[in-house]
Order: structure tokens, then C-alpha cells, then sequence
């Protein structure tokens, strides 16, 4: 059985081995010294990152904040140099999926999109986007598979596969530093904002925690060895250093729902779409970080 | 018999809580808070302070420790802040108050906040289908954790 931030997974054998694990581990629980979320900037290749937004109205902080001014100083560092970022082999593992040619049609994702540097650029910042097709928002893994099966001939990807995740952060990465932006004019992307509100404000599971009891009441103070973010989807798919892997967000938020000890939506299901659609706005202004370095 | 069953509570607590016999303890729903107290035991069997001091530490119980601080478990790693420090609990409240405060939170500081109910069935939507119906904890386990805490003194 995996556990996920409540139960808790291992301490890392590195952290652990340092004698300073056990200095850290006594100011966290007796001082809480570092509660606040750093100030420091982050730039990558040389583009500075927006990482504190001013928040959307409505919502009950000033500013909305990365998930990267949260994590401690050796993530925050991996992130920063491209060359040291795990998450990189992913963005170059996609890049070879773009040109890879597949399927009965013979085409590639190149074929019809050319250089993905050009064509995909700053788009997934605008995502999930309003789908008049299927009447419901999709993001860019549902995007994907629509140009896999009407252009391709082929079946949508297994659900975190890795080429699904690797394709995904590649095209994330084509919006490293842009703005996130949500059109809720467009279709009914705005009943769906609100279903996701609905959904952030609920309280699920024998645990009886909302998001909002982690990431909006008790963001900044820790659970356990964990510092609570605003849970931001800015930086996904994000590469988690606990499980040496590139986590989606639907897997990061069926683990969320998981710990309160509540039955797990299907990813893509209507419940996280609308997560998705909310949480994605909650998070306007903040630069796309994909792919993130998280603990 | 009730004092076989505290002898065995202390050497096997996995035995202990599943020894408590169907029946006996108060069900979830008939907790009596009054005053922001249950003065009533949940099980007429007296807490186990080592036991209770189990079911804080684990994980998959109590987990205490993701929300609390407490000195007396300075060789755990890690302790959240998400909640006070418990150091010198067991002198700030009665025991009665700390059975409330274990059993339902929600009953002792308002339904916002995020500390669970331990012996409670007023749970989230969606619960997983292997714990509805289910407390956290067992009333025995609530009486440990109660005994437990009231070993923590100024
Ligand atoms: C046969 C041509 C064709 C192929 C091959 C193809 N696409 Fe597309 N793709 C399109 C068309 C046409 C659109 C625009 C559809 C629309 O606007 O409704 C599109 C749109 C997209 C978009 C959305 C762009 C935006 O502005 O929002 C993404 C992302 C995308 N494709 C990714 C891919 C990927 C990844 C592959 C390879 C797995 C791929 N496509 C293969 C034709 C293709
Ligand atoms: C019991 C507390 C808890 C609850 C409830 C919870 N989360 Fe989380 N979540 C965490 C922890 C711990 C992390 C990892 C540290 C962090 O970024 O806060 C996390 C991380 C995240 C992240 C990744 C943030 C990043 O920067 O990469 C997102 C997104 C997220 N949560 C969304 C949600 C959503 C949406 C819900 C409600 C469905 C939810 N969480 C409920 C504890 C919780
Ligand atoms: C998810 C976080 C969380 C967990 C887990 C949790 N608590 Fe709490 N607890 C809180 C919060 C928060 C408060 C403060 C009341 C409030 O502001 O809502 C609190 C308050 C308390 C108090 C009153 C402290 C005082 O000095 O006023 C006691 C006693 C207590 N908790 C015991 C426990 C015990 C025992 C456990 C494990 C069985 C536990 N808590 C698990 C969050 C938590």
C-alpha cells in the first residue's frame, strides 16, 4: 500500500543519514522557525518566474504563491538549473514523442504542428480550455489523446503512462514563465469553476478534511515533515523527489483525496475536471514552472 | 475480568482493542457532551497510558503527531504545527474535557476546525467504502489516548 502526506512515507535515507535531519526535525516541532514561505526569487535559464500573484477576488489571501517558495533549499535549487532538474529528461523523452511518427496515418505530432517551440508555445497556460466537442473542459493530456484519435488513429494514452506524462510536460514546458489564464467566458467553463469551488470547499472522507483545511486554513504551517502549500497546479506535471517520478495532477489530487480517507475519483472524471478548471484559476498570474521540482 | 483485560492491554495492545466486546462501549452516536465534556468513560475500562501513547505515535491511528508537537516524543522526526503543542495538556484540561476533545473536536471547538473526530460518525462525503460506518478509533482507543494525555503535565 502506498501512503501519501497523511500517513506519511518514509523519511528519506539521504535527510536522514545527516545528522542535521534531527536539528531540523526539533525546530520544526518546537520553534516552528520556518513557517513562512521564502522570499526568494526563482529564474530558470535565465527567465524569472512569477511565483507570488496577486490573488483573484474572492479568494482569502493577498497573494497566491508557488508551491517552489514552500519546498526547502536544495529542491528550490534543482528546480532553478535546468542541467540538475530531473523533471528535464521528461521535456527531452517528449520532445522525441513529438516527432515520432505513429499510428495507421503515418503522421507524427510534427507533421501537423511543426516546431512545438513555435506552435506550442504559451498555450498550456490558457488550459483547461472549453472543448465544444465533448461539452466539457479539457487539459492537455485530454487534449493530446483528442489528436491521437481524430488525426492519428489511435487509442488515447493508459492514464499516467509514461509517454502520456512525458508528452505533457513537454508541452508545459513550451509555457515555462507564462502567465496562467483562464477563459471562463468561453462554453460553460464558468458552471464548472463553480462546481470546482463546491468541490475545494467540501469536506471528504473519514478524515472529514476539505482541500481548503490544508492548502487555504493551515497553508505555511506543517503536517508532519510536510510544509503545507497553497496546493497550486501551476508546476504539472510536478517531479517528486519521494517517488523519484514525474507525478500528473490528477495523480497528486486523487493522493490528496485519498489521505482523507475518501473513495478516489477516476482521473479526468467530471469531479477533478472541475477541480482542475478551479484550482488552475486560483493560481492566475503564476508563472507555468512544468516541470517543477516538489519534495 | 475488567482487571484481566487492562494486564493484557498493556502487553498486546493490538489484542486489547480488538478485546473490548461489542456492546460494552458507548456507540459513537451516544457520547454524552455536556459542557464541552464527556464525564463518562466510553468503555467503564480504565485508559492504559502506554497503550494510549501507541495510538498517538501511529500513523495509521492517532497520528498525533502531523498536526501536534509534543516533547515527550522528542525521538519521533518531525512534528506538524498545524495544531498547539500538547507539552503540559493533561494540566490545562480535565480528563473529561480531553475525552471530549479526543471523541469529537467539532463538539469542543465548532465545526470549523480541521483536528478529526476520533469516536464520531459525523464524517467527510465520499468516505472510503472499507471505513464507512467506521470510527477512527475505538472507544478503548479513545480512553488510552485520554489516559495518555493526561500523563502530560507542566
Ligand atoms: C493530422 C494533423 C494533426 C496531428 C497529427 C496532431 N494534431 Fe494536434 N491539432 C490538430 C488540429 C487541426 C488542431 C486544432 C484543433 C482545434 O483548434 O480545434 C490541433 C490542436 C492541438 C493542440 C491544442 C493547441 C491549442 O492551441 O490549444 C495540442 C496541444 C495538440 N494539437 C497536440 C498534439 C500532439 C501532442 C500531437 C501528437 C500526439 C498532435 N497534436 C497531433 C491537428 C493535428
Ligand atoms: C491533509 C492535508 C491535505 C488535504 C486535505 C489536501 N492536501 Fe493537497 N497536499 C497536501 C500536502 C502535505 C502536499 C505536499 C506539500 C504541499 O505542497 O502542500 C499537498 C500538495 C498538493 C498539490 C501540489 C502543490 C505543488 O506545489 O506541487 C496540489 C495541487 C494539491 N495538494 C491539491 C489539493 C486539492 C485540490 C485538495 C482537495 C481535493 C487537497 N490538495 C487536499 C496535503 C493535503
Ligand atoms: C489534522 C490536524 C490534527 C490532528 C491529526 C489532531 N489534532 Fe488535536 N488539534 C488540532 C487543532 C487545529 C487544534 C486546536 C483547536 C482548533 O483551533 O481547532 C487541536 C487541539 C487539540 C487539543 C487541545 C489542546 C490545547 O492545549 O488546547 C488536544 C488535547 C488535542 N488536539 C489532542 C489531539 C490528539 C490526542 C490527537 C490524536 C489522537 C490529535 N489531537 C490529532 C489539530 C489536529
Amino acid at each position: 500500500m502506498r501512503r501519501g502526506a497523511w500517513e506519511g512515507l518514509p523519511v528519506r535515507g539521504k535527510f536522514a543519514a545527516i545528522g542535521a535531519g534531527v536539528l531540523v526535525a526539533s525546530a520544526l516541532a518546537f520553534s516552528a522557525v520556518q513557517a513562512e514561505p521564502v522570499d526568494e526569487t526563482l529564474s530558470i535559464d535565465g527567465v524569472e518566474m512569477t511565483t507570488r500573484a496577486k490573488a483573484q477576488e474572492g479568494l482569502p489571501f493577498d497573494e497566491v504563491l508557488s508551491g517552489w517558495l514552500f519546498r526547502e533549499a536544495e529542491t528550490r535549487q534543482l528546480e532553478a538549473d535546468s542541467f540538475e532538474n530531473p523533471g528535464m529528461l521528461y521535456v527531452e523523452r517528449g520532445e522525441e514523442i513529438w516527432n515520432t511518427v505513429e499510428g495507421p496515418a503515418g503522421q507524427s505530432c510534427a507533421s501537423c504542428h511543426g516546431d512545438a517551440a513555435e506552435s506550442m508555445a504559451g498555450i498550456a497556460a490558457h488550459y483547461p480550455k472549453w472543448d465544444a466537442d465533448s461539452q466539457r473542459p479539457i487539459n492537455i493530456e485530454l487534449r493530446i489523446d483528442k489528436c491521437r484519435v481524430e488525426h492519428m488513429g489511435l487509442e488515447p494514452y493508459k492514464f499516467d503512462s509514461d509517454d502520456q506524462k512525458a508528452l505533457t510536460t513537454y508541452i508545459k514546458h513550451q509555457s515555462l514563465g507564462e502567465p496562467v489564464n483562464l477563459d471562463l467566458a468561453e462554453g460553460d467553463m464558468q458552471s464548472w469553476w463553480e462546481r470546482g469551488k463546491e468541490r475545494y470547499y467540501l469536506r471528504t472522507g473519514q478524515l472529514n478534511f476539505a482541500c481548503a483545511s490544508c492548502h487555504e486554513a493551515n497553508s505555511g504551517l506543517y503536517i508532519r515533515a510536510d510544509h503545507l502549500s497553497q496546493g497550486q497546479a501551476n508546476g504539472f506535471p510536478t517531479y517528486r523527489l519521494k517517488q523519484a517520478d514525474m507525478v500528473s495532477l490528477h495523480n497528486r489530487l486523487r493522493g490528496c483525496i485519498r489521505d482523507t480517507r475518501a473513495e478516489t475519483p477516476a482521473a479526468f472524471s467530471d469531479e477533478l475536471m472541475a477541480l482542475e478548471v478551479y484550482l488552475t484559476w486560483r493560481g492566475t498570474g503564476l508563472s507555468v514552472e512544468t516541470p517543477a521540482v516538489r519534495q | 475480568m475488567k482487571f484481566a483485560k487492562t494486564i493484557f492491554a498493556g502487553a498486546i495492545f493490538a489484542l486489547q482493542a480488538a478485546a473490548a466486546p461489542a456492546g460494552e462501549a458507548v456507540p459513537p452516536d451516544q457520547v454524552k457532551f455536556e459542557d464541552f465534556a464527556v464525564a463518562e468513560s466510553l468503555t467503564g475500562v480504565p485508559g492504559d497510558p502506554q497503550a494510549g501513547a501507541e495510538v498517538f505515535r501511529d500513523r495509521g491511528l492517532g497520528n498525533c503527531l502531523a498536526c501536534h508537537a509534543n516533547s515527550a516524543m522528542e525521538e519521533e522526526l518531525f512534528h506538524g504545527t498545524v495544531g498547539p503543542s500538547l507539552d503540559g495538556v493533561g494540566s490545562r484540561w480535565e480528563p473529561a474535557q480531553l475525552r471530549a476533545i479526543v471523541a469529537d473536536a467539532k463538539k469542543v471547538f465548532g465545526e470549523e476546525t480541521v483536528m478529526p473526530g476520533f469516536y464520531s460518525l459525523n464524517v467527510g462525503a465520499n468516505v472510503a467504502k472499507d471505513r464507512v460506518g467506521q470510527t477512527i478509533l475505538t472507544a478503548q482507543q479513545v480512553e488510552d489516548v485520554v489516559a495518555y494525555l493526561a500523563t502530560l503535565k507542566e
